[in-house]
């Protein structure tokens, strides 16, 4: 097969294209610019999207031995990842971007691309494992390290997507992939990984919503209430709070039982933020739309489990999907779910699909 | 795989003229820095300042003009940031500096640099949709305040689409004023008859290995007259404008290639020339809907270098073609690339009048000294099947 490997500058996809070249395809390195104003050097935590990163990629591919270029993206990444995240914070939900990303740009456009271009598939450094079913159907897999394991975030995948996706690494525990850079002389063997999300170069996403939005911030201030409405304290903008946050609150008046509060509710309109005990954030139902089927939709009710957010837990589940909605009912309960988070569906290792969380059914205390 | 590539990115840097590798090699087996009083280093002077004078003789200067430089970015920097400071050291009122919208980026970001941290008044004068400078435009932004011009640069040919500016008439109007007339020619040394005496020039730029020189050794050529103010201040080599110890292999290398190719450039031309006209005619004719971008071909050598095709392939991404192209073995360029290698629209072709999306679908196709019938048979082979690919994918954004 012809094949582009998208390669950030990172260990894993240095590797992956490694790997997709010694299995023997035709492989192509293809840096994907993703920043309109790149900086020149990595800062912080993160792991791509500079110069410097271009050039480590650049640099592997040469160890490689396969042909290098830069795909300028950086547009569509704007549009369809960059402003979808500004716009669902604003409107109170906690979207995540990589999801997107996946979904709109690396297995889109640049798929797209690449398929318009002659060739056959995209390999990418994702931790997740591809399998054939008897019906032919491309299936998604957890990867064997269940700790690096990022089939959430493929999650949007469809069956379209998924049949020109390779995914070298899924097999590898990722100690291994870093002995095995070093051993095929790739310089980033030890570079460290990325974390947070890429265009938020210090991972402050508050400072760093309230510097994009400006003036398209739903609101600037307003009260921080209880479950009552009491005012316990005043924030600075909803779009810089979480479900399920803790942290940072700044809350005046501690809790009558001198126990923890948690951001339970966020209301962009009236610019009210809910807490509350922990207790009240779990969760027990979820409504989902927008889903995205790894195959076939399920028919009837599927019991499997459900992941809420990258590297979370898995909740044991029953899902219904009746057209574009999709109930899931959690048997294990579940806190500090925002809309806007991706529910991705399980079936044992098998990623069944995923939707957008619209709406989260508090569970019943007892 | 492909028996041999086919290089067509000559603008970019072309190959190494054997006399150049051999006066070069020659030279690197030697001890001396021309600088030194004994015997080694009156060995490695004779060969600096023979290089010098038969660089001069090949352009039209005096040995005394040539001040060697690392090579075009070097001396385009030299000629408009020390022709800058020391002609407004003369006199305050010297800030503006006049060019053209479609200069190398070699003067435009240097120009820029000089707008923002020096004063200087930069006036870009527009183009044609061929991409020549507008001669009434420059002159009436000399005539509205001749006294406050420090100094003028114009293209001798650009890069990208290979247009030839009427450098002469700038440097006629220029010295009724008594204003100093730069000229990157780059591209042009080789490629069209340049005399830097009767051009009526200042200074002109020139590099190695765009002629068949190593990369690495370039000249300002200066007049006397001119004051610079140096910008790499050290042993005083190079009449104390550029001081660094003679890089005098390459120098020797660079010398013997421009030696060559004045020598050869009218064969050169007649010769890439038909090759480049065939090139133009059968690609256009293998790609429906693709057009030239730029000047006419003819006649030779008048409005644009013999050697430079920029060919634009609507409804596709240039970065595309260049791939696929580069796939089959066929080598071109579609312009300029950020430091991060992405591909950017051409400043030139946005100069020129084009849309972003117009300038983005274009290629440049440069040949040189080692271009055969072969390549550019195989660039026609190639060039359709890439376009139908490239358009099926589109233009992004």
């Amino acid at each position: 097969m012809r094949v582009v490997a998208a390669m950030s500058g990172g260990v894993d996809s240095a590797v992956a294209a490694a790997r997709a070249k010694e299995a023997g395809h035709d492989v192509t390195g293809v840096h994907l610019a993703l920043s309109r104003n790149p900086a020149s050097y990595r800062s912080g935590a993160r792991g791509c999207c500079t110069i410097e990163d271009a050039n480590d990629a650049r640099r592997a591919a040469d160890v490689i031995g396969i042909p290098f270029y830069v795909w300028d993206l950086s547009d569509r990444f704007h549009e369809d990842v960059v402003e979808d995240f500004m716009s669902e914070y604003a409107e109170g939900r906690t979207p995540n971007p990589c999801l997107r990303c996946n979904e709109k740009i690396k297995f889109a456009a640049v798929l797209d691309r690449a398929l318009a271009l002659g060739f056959d598939a995209v390999a990418t450094g994702h931790y997740a494992t591809l399998r054939e079913d008897a019906d032919g159907l491309v299936e998604l897999h957890r990867a064997v390290d269940g700790g690096k394991d990022q089939s959430y975030v493929l999650g949007v995948l469809d069956q379209d997507q998924l049949r020109h996706s390779l995914f070298p690494l899924g097999d590898t525990p990722k100690p291994q992939v870093r002995e095995e850079a070093a051993r095929r002389g790739l310089l980033v063997a030890d570079k460290p990984d990325s974390h947070d999300i890429c265009f938020v170069a210090d991972g402050d996403n508050a400072g760093w919503l309230r510097e994009k939005l400006g003036d398209r911030a739903p609101n600037e201030s307003g009260p921080i209430v209880d479950e009552s409405g009491e005012v316990l304290g005043e924030h600075q903008g909803t779009y810089a709070y979480t479900i399920g946050q803790r942290k940072g609150l700044r809350l005046g008046k501690p809790a009558p039982d001198g126990k923890p509060r948690f951001v339970l509710d966020i209301e962009p309109v009236s610019g009210t933020v809910t807490v509350g005990p922990r207790e009240h954030l779990a969760v027990d139902g979820l409504s989902g739309i927008r889903p995205r089927w790894a195959g076939r939709a399920p028919e009837g009710v599927l019991e499997g489990t459900v992941q809420l957010r990258a590297h979370g837990d898995e909740h044991r589940a029953r899902v219904t999907v009746t057209g574009d909605d999709v109930e899931i009912e959690l048997l294990d309960p579940a806190y500090g779910i925002a809309p806007g988070q991706a529910a991705v569906i399980y079936d044992g290792t098998r990623v069944v699909g995923s939707a957008t969380i619209s709406s989260t059914r508090r569970a019943a205390l007892t | 795989m492909n028996p041999r590539t086919v290089y067509l990115d000559h603008a970019a840097t072309t190959p190494m003229a054997s006399a150049a590798i051999e006066a070069m090699t020659a030279e690197l087996a030697l001890v001396g820095n021309a600088s030194s009083l004994h015997a080694s280093g009156r060995r490695a002077r004779r060969v600096l300042e023979e290089s010098r004078e038969r660089i001069a003789a090949a352009l039209g200067s005096r040995p005394g003009e040539v001040v060697f430089t690392s090579g075009g970015t070097e001396a385009d920097n030299l000629a408009l940031k020390g022709a800058f400071w020391a002609r407004r050291g003369q006199d305050p009122a010297r800030t503006r500096i006049l060019t053209t919208t479609v200069e190398h980026h070699a003067v435009l970001d240097p120009l820029q640099w000089l707008e923002t941290t020096e004063g200087a008044h930069v006036e870009l004068v527009p183009c044609d949709e061929t991409g020549r400078v507008d001669l009434a435009a420059m002159k009436e932004a000399i005539e509205r305040d001749p006294a406050s011009v420090a100094v003028i640069s114009v293209m001798w040919a650009n890069n990208e689409v290979g247009t030839l500016q009427p450098v002469t008439e700038v440097a006629e109007m220029a010295a009724a004023h008594g204003i100093p007339v730069h000229t990157d020619a780059v591209q042009a040394v080789g490629a069209v008859p340049v005399d830097f005496a009767t051009s009526g020039v200042d200074a002109l730029s020139l590099t190695g290995h765009k002629l068949g020189g190593p990369v690495g050794a370039g000249a300002l050529v200066v007049r006397r007259e001119l004051e610079l103010t140096a910008l790499v201040h050290g042993g005083g080599q190079e009449r104390d404008v550029r001081s660094g110890t003679h890089a005098t292999a390459a120098i020797a290398g660079f010398a013997a290639a421009v030696e060559l190719a004045v020598k050869e450039q009218e064969a050169y031309a007649t010769r890439v020339g038909a090759l480049r006209d065939r090139l133009v005619e059968q690609v256009l004719a293998a790609v429906p809907d693709s057009h030239l971008n730029g000047p006419p071909l003819q006649p030779l050598g008048r409005h644009r270098l013999p050697n430079n095709a920029q060919i634009a392939f609507p409804g596709c991404e240039g970065d595309s073609l260049l791939m696929l192209l580069d796939a089959a073995g066929v080598e071109c360029s579609t312009g300029a690339a950020c430091s991060a290698g992405v591909p950017q629209a051409s400043h030139v072709l946005l100069a020129m009048g084009q849309s972003d999306e117009q300038a983005r679908s274009s290629l440049r196709f440069s040949l040189g000294h080692t271009t055969t019938d072969e390549d550019v048979d195989r660039l026609v082979a190639a060039i359709g099947p890439a376009v139908e690919r490239g358009r099926a994918a589109g233009l992004q954004r």
